[in-house]
Protein backbone atom coordinates (compact mmCIF):
# COMPACT_ATOMS: atom_id res chain seq x y z
CA UNK A 1 0.00 0.00 0.00
CA UNK A 2 1.58 3.29 -1.03
CA UNK A 3 1.56 6.25 1.36
CA UNK A 4 -0.19 8.45 -1.18
CA UNK A 5 -3.13 6.03 -1.36
CA UNK A 6 -3.91 6.38 2.33
CA UNK A 7 -6.92 8.53 3.00
CA UNK A 8 -7.59 10.64 6.06
CA UNK A 9 -11.29 10.64 6.88
CA UNK A 10 -11.13 11.76 10.52
CA UNK A 11 -8.78 14.09 12.38
CA UNK A 12 -7.92 11.12 14.61
CA UNK A 13 -6.47 9.33 11.57
CA UNK A 14 -3.62 11.83 11.61
CA UNK A 15 -2.32 10.18 14.78
CA UNK A 16 -1.07 7.43 12.47
CA UNK A 17 2.36 8.59 11.20
CA UNK A 18 1.93 6.93 7.80
CA UNK A 19 -1.45 8.60 7.28
CA UNK A 20 0.03 11.88 8.52
CA UNK A 21 2.81 11.68 5.90
CA UNK A 22 0.22 11.04 3.18
CA UNK A 23 -1.84 14.01 4.44
CA UNK A 24 1.22 16.29 4.45
CA UNK A 25 2.03 15.25 0.89
CA UNK A 26 -1.41 16.42 -0.21
CA UNK A 27 -1.75 19.70 1.74
CA UNK A 28 1.84 20.97 1.51
CA UNK A 29 1.66 22.17 -2.14
CA UNK A 30 -1.55 24.10 -1.33
CA UNK A 31 -0.04 25.67 1.80
CA UNK A 32 3.15 26.58 -0.09
CA UNK A 33 1.10 28.31 -2.78
CA UNK A 34 -0.97 30.24 -0.22
CA UNK A 35 2.24 31.26 1.60
CA UNK A 36 3.85 32.57 -1.61
CA UNK A 37 0.71 34.52 -2.50
CA UNK A 38 0.42 36.06 0.96
CA UNK A 39 4.10 37.08 0.94
CA UNK A 40 3.74 38.65 -2.52
CA UNK A 41 0.70 40.68 -1.44
CA UNK A 42 2.20 41.51 1.96
CA UNK A 43 5.51 42.73 0.50
CA UNK A 44 3.77 44.95 -2.05
CA UNK A 45 1.54 46.41 0.70
CA UNK A 46 4.58 46.88 2.97
CA UNK A 47 6.43 48.99 0.41
CA UNK A 48 3.33 50.95 -0.62
CA UNK A 49 2.50 51.84 3.00
CA UNK A 50 3.14 55.47 3.93
CA UNK A 51 6.13 56.41 6.08
CA UNK A 52 5.43 56.95 9.76
CA UNK A 53 5.56 60.56 10.98
CA UNK A 54 8.05 59.63 13.72
CA UNK A 55 9.81 56.47 12.49
CA UNK A 56 9.96 57.48 8.84
CA UNK A 57 10.78 54.64 6.44
CA UNK A 58 11.96 52.36 9.28
CA UNK A 59 8.28 51.46 9.78
CA UNK A 60 8.94 48.96 6.96
CA UNK A 61 11.21 47.00 9.32
CA UNK A 62 8.14 46.52 11.56
CA UNK A 63 6.45 44.51 8.79
CA UNK A 64 9.02 41.74 9.22
CA UNK A 65 10.08 42.32 12.84
CA UNK A 66 6.63 42.12 14.45
CA UNK A 67 5.49 38.93 12.62
CA UNK A 68 8.84 37.25 13.45
CA UNK A 69 8.41 38.19 17.12
CA UNK A 70 4.81 36.93 17.19
CA UNK A 71 5.81 33.66 15.52
CA UNK A 72 8.69 33.15 17.95
CA UNK A 73 6.09 33.08 20.74
CA UNK A 74 3.44 31.17 18.80
CA UNK A 75 5.94 28.46 17.92
CA UNK A 76 6.78 27.98 21.59
CA UNK A 77 3.05 27.83 22.37
CA UNK A 78 2.63 25.08 19.75
CA UNK A 79 5.55 23.25 21.39
CA UNK A 80 3.83 23.61 24.77
CA UNK A 81 0.61 22.09 23.40
CA UNK A 82 2.73 19.28 21.95
CA UNK A 83 4.46 18.78 25.32
CA UNK A 84 1.04 18.41 26.97
CA UNK A 85 0.18 15.87 24.25
CA UNK A 86 3.34 13.94 25.10
CA UNK A 87 2.88 13.96 28.87
CA UNK A 88 -0.90 13.57 29.16
CA UNK A 89 -2.07 11.65 26.09
CA UNK A 90 1.24 10.17 24.91
CA UNK A 91 0.15 11.11 21.42
CA UNK A 92 2.48 9.45 18.87
CA UNK A 93 3.06 12.68 16.97
CA UNK A 94 3.27 15.08 19.94
CA UNK A 95 7.02 14.72 20.50
CA UNK A 96 7.58 14.74 16.73
CA UNK A 97 5.74 18.08 16.63
CA UNK A 98 7.78 19.61 19.47
CA UNK A 99 11.09 18.47 18.00
CA UNK A 100 10.23 19.72 14.53
CA UNK A 101 9.10 23.12 15.81
CA UNK A 102 12.20 23.97 17.90
CA UNK A 103 14.62 24.92 15.07
CA UNK A 104 11.88 26.90 13.31
CA UNK A 105 11.10 28.80 16.52
CA UNK A 106 14.80 29.48 17.08
CA UNK A 107 15.14 31.02 13.60
CA UNK A 108 12.06 33.22 14.08
CA UNK A 109 13.48 34.37 17.43
CA UNK A 110 16.89 35.19 15.90
CA UNK A 111 15.06 37.11 13.18
CA UNK A 112 12.99 39.06 15.73
CA UNK A 113 16.15 40.00 17.66
CA UNK A 114 18.13 40.88 14.53
CA UNK A 115 15.48 43.01 12.84
CA UNK A 116 14.63 44.63 16.17
CA UNK A 117 18.27 45.57 16.53
CA UNK A 118 18.35 46.95 12.98
CA UNK A 119 15.32 49.10 13.86
CA UNK A 120 16.69 50.05 17.28
CA UNK A 121 19.96 51.54 16.04
CA UNK A 122 18.41 54.36 13.95
CA UNK A 123 15.40 54.88 16.27
CA UNK A 124 16.84 54.38 19.77
CA UNK A 125 20.46 55.11 18.93
CA UNK A 126 21.60 51.70 20.13
CA UNK A 127 21.67 48.14 18.80
CA UNK A 128 20.76 46.57 22.10
CA UNK A 129 19.59 47.31 25.64
CA UNK A 130 19.03 44.83 28.43
CA UNK A 131 15.43 45.90 28.98
CA UNK A 132 12.74 43.42 30.02
CA UNK A 133 11.31 42.78 26.52
CA UNK A 134 14.64 42.27 24.76
CA UNK A 135 16.07 40.22 27.60
CA UNK A 136 13.02 37.93 27.85
CA UNK A 137 13.12 37.30 24.07
CA UNK A 138 16.83 36.53 24.37
CA UNK A 139 15.96 34.03 27.13
CA UNK A 140 13.42 32.48 24.70
CA UNK A 141 16.23 32.00 22.17
CA UNK A 142 18.38 30.32 24.83
CA UNK A 143 15.48 27.99 25.66
CA UNK A 144 15.07 27.01 22.02
CA UNK A 145 18.80 26.34 21.71
CA UNK A 146 18.78 24.34 24.95
CA UNK A 147 15.90 22.18 23.73
CA UNK A 148 17.59 21.57 20.37
CA UNK A 149 20.80 20.60 22.19
CA UNK A 150 18.87 18.25 24.50
CA UNK A 151 17.14 16.57 21.56
CA UNK A 152 20.46 16.06 19.79
CA UNK A 153 22.21 14.82 22.92
CA UNK A 154 19.78 11.91 23.41
CA UNK A 155 19.64 9.50 20.48
CA UNK A 156 16.52 7.65 21.57
CA UNK A 157 13.48 9.96 21.15
CA UNK A 158 11.38 7.85 23.53
CA UNK A 159 13.82 8.70 26.34
CA UNK A 160 14.19 12.39 25.58
CA UNK A 161 10.48 13.03 24.90
CA UNK A 162 9.35 13.30 28.53
CA UNK A 163 12.39 15.29 29.69
CA UNK A 164 12.00 17.64 26.75
CA UNK A 165 8.25 18.02 27.36
CA UNK A 166 8.78 18.93 31.03
CA UNK A 167 11.41 21.52 30.09
CA UNK A 168 9.10 23.01 27.45
CA UNK A 169 6.27 23.31 30.00
CA UNK A 170 8.55 24.98 32.55
CA UNK A 171 9.85 27.36 29.90
CA UNK A 172 6.34 28.43 28.89
CA UNK A 173 6.34 30.79 31.88
CA UNK A 174 8.52 33.07 29.72
CA UNK A 175 5.78 33.60 27.10
CA UNK A 176 3.45 35.78 29.25
CA UNK A 177 6.58 37.49 30.62
CA UNK A 178 7.57 38.47 27.06
CA UNK A 179 4.03 39.62 26.23
CA UNK A 180 3.47 41.69 29.38
CA UNK A 181 7.08 42.78 30.04
CA UNK A 182 6.38 46.16 28.42
CA UNK A 183 3.46 46.69 30.84
CA UNK A 184 5.05 45.30 34.01
CA UNK A 185 8.40 47.11 33.74
CA UNK A 186 9.77 50.36 32.37
CA UNK A 187 11.21 49.36 29.02
CA UNK A 188 12.80 51.16 26.10
CA UNK A 189 10.72 48.86 23.91
CA UNK A 190 7.35 50.46 23.20
CA UNK A 191 4.13 48.93 24.62
CA UNK A 192 1.79 46.76 22.51
CA UNK A 193 0.15 48.66 19.67
CA UNK A 194 -1.80 45.91 17.87
CA UNK A 195 -3.02 43.29 20.38
CA UNK A 196 -4.63 45.59 22.97
CA UNK A 197 -7.92 45.50 24.84
CA UNK A 198 -8.84 48.94 23.47
CA UNK A 199 -7.94 47.99 19.88
CA UNK A 200 -4.90 48.70 17.69
CA UNK A 201 -3.31 52.15 17.85
CA UNK A 202 -1.73 51.86 14.39
CA UNK A 203 -3.28 53.61 11.41
CA UNK A 204 -5.05 51.24 9.01
CA UNK A 205 -2.58 52.08 6.22
CA UNK A 206 0.17 50.42 8.29
CA UNK A 207 -1.96 47.91 10.18
CA UNK A 208 -3.20 46.02 7.11
CA UNK A 209 0.27 45.37 5.60
CA UNK A 210 1.38 44.22 9.05
CA UNK A 211 -1.56 41.83 9.40
CA UNK A 212 -1.06 40.38 5.89
CA UNK A 213 2.65 39.83 6.61
CA UNK A 214 1.75 38.26 9.98
CA UNK A 215 -0.65 35.89 8.19
CA UNK A 216 2.06 35.06 5.61
CA UNK A 217 4.55 34.27 8.41
CA UNK A 218 1.90 32.15 10.20
CA UNK A 219 1.00 30.06 7.14
CA UNK A 220 4.73 29.68 6.39
CA UNK A 221 5.28 28.44 9.94
CA UNK A 222 2.57 25.77 9.64
CA UNK A 223 3.90 24.75 6.20
CA UNK A 224 7.45 24.40 7.53
CA UNK A 225 6.27 22.69 10.70
CA UNK A 226 4.31 20.03 8.82
CA UNK A 227 7.23 19.46 6.44
CA UNK A 228 9.67 19.21 9.37
CA UNK A 229 7.33 16.78 11.17
CA UNK A 230 7.30 14.55 8.09
CA UNK A 231 11.11 14.65 8.05
CA UNK A 232 11.27 13.76 11.75
CA UNK A 233 8.94 10.77 11.23
CA UNK A 234 11.15 9.57 8.36
CA UNK A 235 14.30 10.12 10.49
CA UNK A 236 12.82 7.88 13.21
CA UNK A 237 11.81 5.32 10.59
CA UNK A 238 15.41 5.26 9.26
CA UNK A 239 16.77 4.86 12.80
CA UNK A 240 14.34 2.00 13.53
CA UNK A 241 15.26 0.22 10.28
CA UNK A 242 18.97 0.59 11.03
CA UNK A 243 18.41 -0.96 14.46
CA UNK A 244 16.39 -3.74 12.80
CA UNK A 245 19.23 -4.31 10.30
CA UNK A 246 21.81 -4.35 13.10
CA UNK A 247 19.84 -7.06 14.87
CA UNK A 248 20.04 -9.06 11.65
CA UNK A 249 16.28 -9.28 11.00
CA UNK B 1 15.32 56.75 1.06
CA UNK B 2 16.49 57.46 4.60
CA UNK B 3 17.63 54.46 6.60
CA UNK B 4 17.83 52.38 3.40
CA UNK B 5 20.71 50.29 4.75
CA UNK B 6 18.81 49.25 7.89
CA UNK B 7 15.66 48.40 5.93
CA UNK B 8 17.59 46.49 3.25
CA UNK B 9 19.53 44.55 5.88
CA UNK B 10 16.29 43.63 7.69
CA UNK B 11 14.61 42.28 4.56
CA UNK B 12 17.80 40.54 3.43
CA UNK B 13 18.16 38.84 6.83
CA UNK B 14 14.51 37.80 6.70
CA UNK B 15 14.87 36.38 3.18
CA UNK B 16 18.06 34.49 4.07
CA UNK B 17 16.52 33.07 7.27
CA UNK B 18 13.22 32.00 5.69
CA UNK B 19 14.82 30.60 2.53
CA UNK B 20 17.34 28.83 4.77
CA UNK B 21 14.48 27.18 6.68
CA UNK B 22 12.81 26.13 3.43
CA UNK B 23 16.13 24.74 2.15
CA UNK B 24 16.65 22.87 5.42
CA UNK B 25 13.31 21.02 5.23
CA UNK B 26 13.73 20.27 1.49
CA UNK B 27 17.28 18.90 1.80
CA UNK B 28 16.45 17.04 5.01
CA UNK B 29 13.56 15.31 3.20
CA UNK B 30 15.86 14.33 0.32
CA UNK B 31 18.41 12.96 2.79
CA UNK B 32 15.84 10.86 4.68
CA UNK B 33 14.33 9.52 1.45
CA UNK B 34 17.82 8.59 0.24
CA UNK B 35 18.46 6.79 3.55
CA UNK B 36 15.21 4.84 3.21
CA UNK B 37 15.96 3.95 -0.42
CA UNK B 38 19.43 2.75 0.56
CA UNK B 39 17.98 0.56 3.34
CA UNK B 40 15.34 -0.81 0.99
CA UNK B 41 18.03 -1.64 -1.58
CA UNK B 42 19.80 -3.64 1.15
CA UNK B 43 16.57 -5.52 1.78
CA UNK B 44 15.83 -3.83 5.09
CA UNK B 45 12.13 -3.03 5.11
CA UNK B 46 9.52 -2.11 7.69
CA UNK B 47 7.80 -5.19 9.05
CA UNK B 48 4.37 -3.73 8.26
CA UNK B 49 5.38 -3.12 4.62
CA UNK B 50 6.86 -6.61 4.27
CA UNK B 51 3.76 -8.22 5.84
CA UNK B 52 1.45 -6.26 3.52
CA UNK B 53 3.39 -7.52 0.51
CA UNK B 54 3.34 -11.14 1.75
CA UNK B 55 -0.46 -11.07 1.96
Amino acid sequence: MSESSLSVTRVGDLANPTRFIAFVGRVLPVLAGVTALLFAVGLVMSFLAPEDYQQGATIRIMFVHVPAAWLSMMCYTVMTASAIGTLVWRHPLADVSARAAAPIGAIFTVLALLTGSLWGKPMWGTWWVWDARLTSVFVLLLMYLGLIALNRAMDDPSKSARVSAILILVGFINIPIIKFSVDWWNTLHQPASVVRLDGPTIHASMLYPLLVMALAFTVLFFTLHMAAMRNEILRRRVAALRRQAARGR
Amino acid sequence: MAYFGYIFASYLATAVALLGLIGWVVFDLRGRRADLAELEARGVRRRSAAAAEDR
